[in-house]
């Protein structure tokens, strides 16, 4: 829905700022010291007493987590792991084999195992899908066709029943997909919806449809996710007529869509009103009309310009697909959380946790480096 | 999308302060029918919803109303501020603890994570490199692990502290163990309230004279000494009416009874890791909003300021932080909302707050639509305020900087 | 604006509260819909050994689970066709009442509340519970009477909580809750020494201490302080599936008192008894009465087993000794009235 990239800001204009460089007089290793870590007796103690902290920390973490870590157990008669040397060198040592025996059912829930090379390839194709998305390339009407098909495929490789793949019911996923599912359908489908709140908020011929869109955003944002999905999760069922059902995995859905719509609408009204106001009036002159003039003039350039704060709830929104944990969905943490109660494994948890937060902390890392990478290249006069 | 346009009428433009005409081509009068399609259509589907909820309850012969407010609990609470026995008190206080549970964690967790933030967000900008690597590290790392993951994690840990019977003492007074941190608790008496009050006062007396003071600065250009004020008004009033009373003073030590510790105060593992979470998670946002704030504030008052004297803390504490404020509030008030909106993740390490207890209700007693709008109401209600009050202090310090 | 819309939400809950509260019986509803899915949708709790948990193969095991598998097989003639929901202890009533699952058993504790104000129907019940505590044997605690001050942990929404509140309050103790409605979590903190009893259904209790790698470690107190009937849950105003699931749980345990099960269940066929003729379908119209198939007795019994089968395959083998869940002429509660 973008403009191609060609007409890119004036990125190339942007001022250095001067004060971020070291001083140009003084170069080399122990000057950098002198005038980084070592500037006057506070400065000194305070570098002294955070480098002893640290080291100290990294020392320990290396001791525990690499050190004096077990990273494959011997397997019992029975073909079960033996958890017993990892039980020996419990709080000095990782058990990190905990995490290699239970990777793929953290990765994949209950999937069936045989079949778990779906769910794989699901990942990927949303990986690429969030790649091509963040390619200048790609910003263009066509993404929306692109979504459309990655997204249906990923439907039919998970559910299966075509195609002679096993038809595997939706109660059976977990893991990661079930995460990476919440988030993206969740963004894609309250994309056109935000859009269209954001235009009927800051609609000033209709004051009916500004009143419903306020109170939509309004609503939502002032509570918690948490009830949203307690709400879809409990009350859901008894809006829909007796006998209609719809699966615990698409209420959940819909609450996070409901959520994620409110905040995104919000942060396109904020391009909107960012857009020079000549913008629109130019529109206005040549006689375009309003659909014309919004999906035409200022629809696309305020998207561009929102593409930061975008990602960065995109992100924050991703990270929020793990309270559905709550309501029992079983998603990255919840099967994280499974794989810990495994008898097997007790006592493991720290390990599965930092895993997981391994996992959470690469996808919200690189996109928030890519938000402040497009952040940068925009033109700053247009950002705020 | 663009279906409703239709390119006959691409040139109708409106012709300034016209009256409705009953045409398709008016676009007031287009808008009207839009509208009127739009809000029947809200209508009709909130009507739909409202008949298939009642025809639900009808079939499944579910009670409704909020009655149920009014019967006895019998759900045990961890921790309340106000007394409540399972045995006598209804529902309705049992929603009223955990209310006041969920206030508890929201206001001590927006005061922490504003100081917290504040710390960090400023060393972020030191010229010190590696206090500054280490607050973008902080900032980096936990914006960007889920907040509930967090508070599992915490959770954990705190388990991982050792029991009872080997907790960690301090000085025989205060006790670290599994089941929370336990520190010794003045007994209360009637003697501390006038103690308390007689502080109040003071802190008030010196308020006043500090606003005295300033004003004769403002108007000689010196501005006599506040501290002896305060020190007499805030700790030698309150010493002289506790001693007047008789200077009761006694300690509740906690000490190992049967299984746990008795008396003296406790902070629970559950509301510990909670704070701890959400703060810790907070605080790097703001963290990140006060470090924008400052940069905000253009160069030149530095080195104003610097040009005038003033020491580096003077400067960031009289120049720099006050109009960064101004920057900051906006940011700030949505991470305060969120912080109290995040509290409501103490349902899944068991502390309880309005959420966990208005669950806890509703699968009790059967009421889940009642349950829910309770919950809605408290959390529209909270945020309401919290919006209100920082509205109100942002137009206050606008005001100010004139 | 916000104040606004509460103000009409709470008038919208009013309204609804002012409304009409009962209306007629819509038949055999779930029994058609059952018929026209071919599948029965059974409410299980997914994670507790014993009740219901999948196996290595991902099939559904425990009594729960069976429990369900006997209705399938009368009402559809196949123990398979039937699907599991996971619930949580939170969303299991609701999902009953919106029609998302036809049976729920869920180690669900039948009162009266639950059946006067919940709009569900308890249609039998397939394990006699009791509230019991666990402790770590490091405690040295010997009953429940010696638990003042201790801290507990407890899953919130359950019969459990309830009941410790009463016992404690009866027996003029205290004791510091811990709730937490996740099953693994509160597992764990009880495991880390974060509460000194883990206290639920002592049949859950015995499980749970039956998978622990260290289980001489714990020791489930002999006090059981509430009763706890455990039950297959139906929703109310469909008298005609509540008969279903009613007499399936009877079926099985009149199998068990008649000494048929699933491995002489075909030469039992040949009986001249006339209660067992009429059990398994050869005399009498009971299947028709019950608008299913005439042999769903017989299918249950064929495919799932008896009551002591299912008992002895999923209860047993984990240590738990019967008691009063045997049928009534040998020591128990199950009882079966007559099937004429």
């Amino acid at each position: 829905m973008t403009m191609p990239g060609n007409s890119a800001p004036a990125a190339l204009h942007a001022p250095i700022d001067a004060r971020d460089r070291p001083p140009s007089s003084v170069y080399g290793p122990v000057a950098w010291m002198r005038a980084n870590l070592f500037n006057g007796w506070l400065s000194s103690g305070v570098t002294i007493l955070f480098g002893y902290l640290i080291i100290r920390a990294a020392i320990g973490f290396v001791d525990w987590g690499f050190l004096n870590a077990i990273w494959t157990v011997p397997a019992l008669p029975n073909g079960n792991p033996d958890p017993a040397t990892c039980r020996a060198v419990r709080g000095t040592g990782a058990c990190w084999a905990a995490v290699g025996d239970k990777w793929r059912f953290i990765t994949f829930g209950r999937y069936p195992y045989d079949q778990q090379w779906r769910p794989g390839i699901c990942i990927a194709l949303f990986l690429s899908l969030y790649v091509m998305s963040a390619m200048r390339q790609f910003w263009r009407k066509e993404l929306a066709f692109i979504w459309l098909g990655i997204l249906t495929l990923i439907g039919v490789l998970m559910w299966g029943g075509v195609l002679g793949l096993r038809y595997v019911p939706q109660d059976e996923w977990g893991g990661l997909p079930i995460t990476l599912i919440l988030a993206t359908f969740g963004l894609a489908f309250a994309f056109p919806l935000a859009v269209f709140v954001a235009l009927g908020r800051r609609s000033t011929q209709m004051p009916a449809v500004k009143l419903i869109c306020v109170l939509y955003v309004e609503l939502i944002r002032g509570v918690p996710l948490v009830a949203l999905l307690f709400m879809a999760s409990v009350m859901l069922p008894l809006f829909l007529p007796s006998g209609m059902n719809i699966d615990k995995l698409l209420r959940a859905q819909i609450a996070i869509i409901l959520f994620v719509g409110a905040y995104v609408a919000e942060v396109i009204r904020g391009g909107l009103q960012a857009l020079p106001k000549g913008q629109a009036e130019a529109a206005d002159a040549l006689g375009l009309s309003y659909w014309q003039k919004t999906m035409r003039i200022t629809l696309p350039q305020a998207l561009r310009l929102v593409i930061p704060p975008l990602v960065n709830t995109f992100i924050g929104f991703f990270k929020d697909t793990s309270l559905v944990l709550i309501i029992g969905i079983f998603d990255l943490l919840t099967s994280g959380k499974t794989a810990m109660s495994d008898p097997t494994w007790q006592g493991s948890s720290t390990e599965i946790y930092i895993v997981m937060a391994i996992v959470y902390f690469g996808f919200c890392f690189a996109m928030s480096t890519y938000s402040r990478s497009v952040e940068r290249k925009l033109d700053s006069a247009h950002n705020r | 999308m663009s279906s409703t346009f239709d390119p006959r009428l691409a040139n109708a433009r409106i012709a300034p302060k016209r009256g409705i005409r009953l045409s398709w081509s008016d676009p007031k009068f287009r808008n009207i029918i839009f509208q009127i399609l739009i809000v029947s259509a809200l209508g009709l589907a909130i009507w739909y919803v409202a008949h298939n909820t009642q025809r639900n309850l009808e079939i499944q012969r579910v009670a409704t109303g909020f009655g149920f407010l009014g019967r006895t609990a019998g759900i045990p609470i961890g921790e309340a501020l106000v007394p409540y026995d399972p045995a006598v008190n209804t529902y309705g206080r049992a929603l009223v603890v955990g209310l006041l549970n969920t206030l508890k964690v929201a206001v001590i967790g927006i005061v922490l994570s504003t100081i917290l933030g504040t710390i960090v967000g400023i060393c972020r900008l030191s010229k010190n490199w590696l206090i500054s690597r280490i607050s973008a590290v902080y900032v980096e790392t936990l914006r960007d692990i889920p907040v509930l993951l967090q508070l599992l994690l915490w959770y954990t840990l705190l388990q991982g502290l050792p029991a009872p019977r080997q907790a960690i003492n301090i000085g025989d007074a205060v006790f670290l163990s599994n089941r929370g941190l336990k520190m010794p608790l003045i007994e209360w008496q009637d003697a501390h309230w006038w103690t308390l009050a007689a502080f109040v006062l003071g802190a008030l007396g010196t308020l006043a004279w500090n606003r005295t003071a300033l004003r004769q600065r403002d108007e000689t250009g010196k501005k006599p000494p506040v501290w002896p004020a305060a020190l007499g008004l805030m700790v030698l009033l309150p010493v002289l009416v506790w001693a007047s009373l008789g200077a009761p003073f006694a300690i509740e030590y906690p000490a190992l009874r049967g299984f746990n510790f008795s008396g003296g105060g406790i902070i629970s593992p559950e509301y510990f890791a909670l704070l701890l979470g959400l703060t810790i998670y907070t605080s790097a946002y703001i963290a990140e909003i006060v470090r924008s704030g400052i940069q905000a504030v253009p160069r030149g008052q530095w080195e104003a300021a610097g040009a005038l004297g003033l020491r580096q803390g003077a400067v960031l504490r009289l120049i720099v932080l006050p109009q960064a404020t101004r920057v900051i509030i906006p940011p700030m008030t949505s991470q305060y909302l969120n912080i109290t909106k995040n509290s409501s993740l103490a349902v899944a390490i068991g502390f309880q707050d309005v959420v966990s207890l208005s669950q806890t209700t509703l699968n009790q007693t059967g009421q889940a639509i009642e349950g829910v709008a309770i919950v809605m109401a408290v959390f529209l209600t909270i945020s309401l305020s919290i919006s209100l009050f920082m509205n109100w202090y942002n137009a206050r310090i606008a005001l100010t900087e004139r | 604006m916000m104040r606004l819309t509460l103000t009409g939400g709470m008038m919208a809950t009013a309204l609804l509260a002012a409304a009409p509260t009962y209306a007629q019986p819509s038949g055999s509803a779930t029994l058609d819909a059952v018929k026209a899915r071919g599948m029965v949708i059974c409410g299980i709790a997914g994670a507790v050994p014993g009740f219901s948990l999948p196996d290595s193969q991902g099939v559904m095991r425990g009594i729960d689970a069976d429990s369900c598998r006997n209705v399938a097989a009368a009402a559809l003639g196949d123990a398979t066709k039937i699907k599991f929901t996971a619930l949580t202890t939170t969303n299991r009533f609701t999902a009953l009442q919106s029609g998302e699952v036809d049976l729920l058993v869920r180690s669900t504790t039948w009162t009266l509340g639950r059946e006067a104000n919940l709009g569900l129907e308890f249609a039998g019940i397939n394990y006699y519970d009791g509230t019991g505590f666990l402790v770590k044997k490091s405690l040295g605690v010997k009953g429940a009477k010696e638990m003042d001050g201790a801290t507990i942990c407890v899953q919130p929404g359950t019969s459990t909580e309830l009941a410790i509140s009463d016992y404690f309050r009866q027996s003029k103790m205290k004791f510091t809750p811990i709730l937490i409605q996740d099953l693994a979590e509160i597992q764990s903190a009880f495991l880390s020494g974060r509460c000194d009893s883990y206290s639920t259904d002592s049949s859950a209790l015995a499980t749970f201490r039956a998978t622990q790698p260290n289980k001489d470690d714990f020791v489930l107190l002999p006090d059981i302080i509430s009763k706890e009937p455990l039950g297959y849950v139906v929703r109310k105003g469909d008298d005609k599936w509540f008969d279903i699931v009613r007499w399936t749980y009877f079926a099985t345990v009149a199998a068990e008192e008649y000494g048929i099960d699933s491995k002489n269940v075909d030469e039992k066929l040949k009986d001249t008894n006339p209660d067992v003729r009429r059990l398994l379908g050869l005399e009498g119209d009971m299947g028709k009465a019950l608008a299913i198939d005439n042999k769903w007795a017989y299918n249950v019994v064929k495919q799932v087993g008896n009551f002591g089968e299912t008992w002895d395959r999923n209860i047993t083998v984990l240590g738990v000794p019967r008691g009063i869940n045997n049928i009534w002429n040998k020591g128990g509660l199950h009882y079966a009235p007559p099937i004429r």
